[in-house]
């Protein structure tokens, strides 16, 4: 298992949901979320918390540094 | 097992947005690989400490409006002039470091007498030059740097190497040069490489400093918007199309 838990937080106002995190993850843990903020973009979130081990993949590759990454050891 | 509350404690922070990176929101397309190369720039002038120290130059393009998201001096370069508008900053103000921002519709077409004679006196500056294989900001018209047979707005049928001429590879043109200290290529498609392109920009911004010459970091980058794909898709046809052409690694460094 696991041996690192993570969480990631999106700033949904500035995502512009270009999908480039969520192909990037490792784990599956991102999606495109069906809500858009005020843009109309469809902002990335994670779909599948218990997968993140906090990796910060997703963050390095997103072109507006949208996403703050935490993680912690268990 | 812990909840996401108890994980977003600023105690178990790994990566956030450097603070040289401004909030203002960036006009670039979703999934444009500038956003990435403006992150990794402002990481490094935050971990290098050099905040007021840096000096960048901006070129005419789509990151003509680089200016207004990283907090760092900056001076706007008309349209291919940038290194020589960082030669005379550089003189004048030798302790600061000094870079220009430039993508290959600046670089390699209008911008190419004075990106050569930079490189050719040496001066200590660092060269960013993002190529995406086509002028974006204008709408993804063909430019020097298009591949043979890709398809822009002003060559619908793909670029015909008889009528429009070859694909310019600057940085292999560059390597010739005396001036030259450091000739990299790098991209921003995968992690691993955005950590390769962080190490090769931080390289030619302490280069800089060691008055060896010329460095040009080449960030082969993608135009999604331009290029009329998904950007998950145009960082694959990147890999597929792009990097046989120009091929990542480095060059030149001495």
């Amino acid at each position: 298992m696991a041996k690192f838990k993570g969480a990631i937080v999106v700033n949904t106002e500035r995502c512009k949901g270009c999908d480039l995190c969520v192909v990037a993850c490792p784990t599956e843990t991102l999606a495109l979320s069906n809500d858009a903020n005020s843009k109309g973009y469809n902002f990335s979130f994670m779909e599948k918390e218990e997968n993140c081990t906090g990796c910060a993949a997703c963050a390095h590759v997103c072109p507006d540094a949208c996403i703050t990454v935490y993680r912690i050891k268990i | 097992m812990s909840s996401i509350q108890d994980i977003v404690d600023p105690a178990n922070l790994v990566y956030e947005k450097t603070t040289v990176m401004n909030d203002t929101p960036m006009h670039y397309c979703p999934g444009c690989s500038h956003g990435v190369v403006h992150k990794i720039l402002g990481e490094i002038i935050q971990e290098m400490g050099i905040q007021e120290k840096t000096i960048g130059v901006a070129p005419v393009g789509c990151a003509v409006f680089a200016y207004k998201y990283l907090d760092i001096d900056w001076q706007q370069a008309a349209h291919g002039r940038a290194p020589a508008v960082a030669t005379a900053i550089k003189r004048l103000l030798p302790d600061r470091y000094v870079f220009t921002y430039q993508g290959d519709g600046d670089l390699a077409a209008i911008g190419t007498a004075e990106t050569i004679h930079a490189c050719s006196r040496g001066e200590n500056i660092a060269i960013i030059y993002i190529n995406n294989g086509i002028y974006g900001m204008t709408g993804g018209q063909m430019a020097p740097t298009t591949l043979p047979g890709m398809k822009s707005t002003t060559s619908p049928n793909g670029r015909d190497q008889q009528l429009e001429g070859h694909a310019l590879d600057m940085s292999k043109l560059l390597v010739q040069l005396d001036g030259v200290c450091y000739v990299t290529r790098q991209s921003v498609h995968t992690v691993g490489a955005v950590r390769k392109t962080k190490k090769a920009i931080r390289k030619a911004l302490e280069n800089s400093m060691l008055n060896k010459g010329t460095s040009i970091v080449e960030v082969v980058s993608t135009c999604n918007s331009g290029w009329r794909m998904s950007p998950a898709d145009s960082n694959t046809w990147m890999e597929e199309n792009m990097f046989p052409v120009y091929g990542l690694g480095d060059l030149k460094d001495i």
